[in-house]
């Protein structure tokens, strides 16, 4: 008999939940029982709410189990995991909210065991830079560049055109850097792209390697994903030892080689010119553009910087082609984007879609409203730099360009739902006094315009001159806006403004 | 501190900055292998990884204080990260800081995002994430770790 399979997940948001106490657990009942067993341990699916979900692998296709607690194992192995067990979820890939996705950039995630490189290979790993070392540079951008790939950290630039940027510059030395510096709240799918299928990143950065002519990489992981960084540090060990990083990437004597470093607790060192300062081994202080990385980033080098998500989506484009990548999506917001559910949701967790859909779908359809049951008030797009949408703009597409229209941003997918309990005052004075804890302090409208902004919230609100101040906090966020260096003072007022706009009566105005 | 102690710190000092010194940018990664061996980055370091990149001590000064990760002490018994950002602020985490910060037994520190969002409110202490936090969860976990 050949020895029961069991999934179960090392995700740091399955741990969080109790993931090693239920492997020990069925570690333990398989060995009073005797009966043989293998346990691997995979990463998530991203159907977070079913935490800790365990699959087993039946003759048609993985079965899930969950929430399961680890008080619940004998009775799973009493059931002999069978579909008669109430904690049974049927086939794991028939799970409604499963089976919708389309899981291009996270189609291994959750599959796998993300540290063996047999698996990786067996589900397509290694296809996109096989192709790509068969191609020269420039046909390599190209295919990027048709694909209407853009940057999936939030800003939305087309990856081909900094791509091409970077090939043509001339110098000694180049260097691709990745941004793992997830630090939007809300947002989570870099650490479990990092967790659960880290090989896909380390293919997509060697790829930008060989289009751009650049013998390095670093990925700049945050300090507060220690999970992440482990996985993704055993991960760079066991590709060089397979050869495909290092003097001859898969035998094909071109060279590309990967560091990781830490952060250390800084948001803004997720601005990237802030970031190649930290990684340059100063203060994460915010650089002035131009010049543009592309031409002088690291070390003064031409530098391609790209979140963790757009070089995930490369390898797909290239071992599929640009054209079926750049099928899906709306507008010219092209392939699909991994949206992160998060804060008072039902059904919290990652879902890999195309663009296009929209946040109504997104958070009632497959997030099944709030976790309190309460009705949902306003739900916040794009991290903490992202407005606060109203009911009545959640019929508009999730694309880049409608989202823009309405004065919001996609930024990173992330999404968090408050329900009408949240006090939009208070969230908007969250956002000025988060700018001003985190704020680099290079210009003046970030460094003093947070804290003043957190007092005048404070005056609107206690109805000191309310209107009068009502008008001042307009016009420090239109300095904030136009007059910060980067996007955290920029967009500080996003949030800020959008809760005053829409949700006056809780600063203690009328409704319009 | 004991002479023992200020050995050991000597020599900790003296083997993180030979491991990384020669990394391209090599002062987050020193200043990370000390957190790492000595729980802090203690004062006594500034000199000599100022000495070994050819830096200002000044300079080392600055990113130490510029990044909320390092701290120049040891922290008062096991760290208690409790997030403070939108997602777990909107499920109850800031009474739980607070309630961490009242309790006393573990250094209670703020964090903005674990990314652990979808099953918020969250926690990490000393590293071990923990989620769908509850007051009475909470306080389970403190008493725990302050055994």
């Amino acid at each position: 008999m050949s020895p029961l399979q069991v999934y179960v997940p090392r995700d740091a948001a399955a741990l969080a939940v109790g993931a090693d106490e239920v492997a020990a657990a069925i570690t333990a009942e398989a060995a009073r029982l005797g009966s043989p067993m293998q346990l691997v341990r995979n990463g998530s699916r991203g159907l977070l709410w079913l935490e800790t979900m365990v699959e087993v692998a039946t003759p048609s296709g993985r079965i899930a189990f969950g929430p399961v607690q680890p008080a619940d194992v004998p009775s799973l192995f009493e059931a002999g995991w069978a579909a008669g067990h109430p904690l049974c979820l049927g086939p794991t890939e028939q799970i409604p909210e499963f089976a919708r996705q389309l899981r291009l950039s996270f189609a291994r995630c959750g599959l796998t065991d993300p540290l063996s490189l047999a698996e990786y290979e067996a589900h397509g790993g290694w296809a996109g830079l096989r192709r790509a070392l068969a191609l020269a540079p420039e046909a390599i951008v190209q295919q990027v560049l048709d694909s209407g790939l853009r940057g999936r950290g939030g800003a939305a630039f087309p990856t081909g055109i900094k791509w091409r940027t970077v090939a043509q510059a001339a110098a000694p030395q180049k260097y691709v850097v990745c941004n793992a510096d997830e630090g939007d709240s809300g947002t989570f799918a870099d650490r479990m792209l990092m967790e659960g299928d880290p090989f896909l990143l380390i293919e997509g950065m060697a790829i930008a390697g060989l289009a751009v002519g650049a013998t390095r990489g670093l990925v700049y992981i945050r300090s507060e994903y220690p999970h992440a960084i482990a996985a993704f540090d055993a991960a760079i060990a066991l590709a060089r030892e397979a050869g495909v990083l290092g003097a001859s990437v898969l035998g094909s004597g071109r060279a590309f080689e990967l560091e990781t470093r830490v952060g250390a607790g800084s948001y803004v060192c997720g601005e990237e010119t802030a970031m190649l300062e930290s990684l340059e081994g100063k203060r994460g202080i915010v650089r002035a553009k131009p010049p543009l990385p592309a031409i002088s980033g690291l070390f003064g080098r031409p530098t391609v910087i790209n979140n963790v998500l757009s070089f995930a989506a490369v390898p797909t484009i290239l071992a599929q082609g640009p054209q079926f990548y750049q099928e899906f999506g709306s507008g010219r917001s092209r392939g699909t984007l991994p949206f992160q559910l998060a804060g008072n949701i039902r059904h919290g967790g990652l879902f890999e879609l195309p663009f296009g859909l929209t946040l109504r779908e997104l958070v009632f359809d497959i997030g099944g409203g709030t976790a309190s049951g309460r009705p949902v008030k306003a739900i916040q797009v794009g991290g903490p730099l992202g407005t606060y949408v109203p009911a009545a703009q959640w019929d508009v597409p999730l694309d880049y360009e409608a989202y823009a229209a309405i004065g919001a941003v996609l930024g990173h997918g992330g999404i968090v739902v408050h329900d009408d309990s949240a006090d939009m005052a208070q969230l908007a004075r969250y956002a000025m006094e988060f700018c001003a804890i985190e704020s680099c302090g290079k210009c003046t409208p970030c460094r003093i315009g947070s804290t003043r902004g957190a007092e005048v919230i404070d005056r609107i609100v206690s109805n000191q001159n309310r209107l009068q101040q009502v008008q001042l906090l307009r016009e420090l966020c239109d300095t904030m806006v136009h007059g910060s260096l980067c996007a955290m003072g920029g967009m500080t007022p996003f949030p800020v403004l959008s809760a005053l706009d829409h949700y006056p009566e809780d600063f203690g105005l009328r409704t319009p | 501190m004991s002479p023992e102690n200020s050995t050991a710190e000597r020599d900790a000092i003296t083997r993180v900055i030979e491991e990384r010194r020669h990394l391209d940018g090599a002062l987050l990664p020193i200043l990370h292998g000390l957190q790492e061996a000595l729980g802090h980055v203690p004062a006594a370091a500034v000199a000599p990884i100022a000495e070994a990149l050819n830096l200002s001590r000044a300079e080392v000064h600055g990113v130490i204080t510029y990044y909320h990760h390092f701290r120049q002490a040891p922290a008062a018994g096991p760290v208690l990260q409790v997030c403070r950002a939108e997602s777990c602020r909107t499920m109850g985490g800031e009474a739980l800081l607070a309630q961490a910060r009242a309790s006393g037994g573990c250094s209670a520190e703020p964090v903005y995002c674990l990314g652990l969002c979808a099953m918020s409110p969250a926690v990490m202490l000393d590293g071990r994430p923990h989620a769908r936090m509850t007051p009475e969860k909470l306080d389970a976990l403190i008493k725990e770790a302050a055994r």
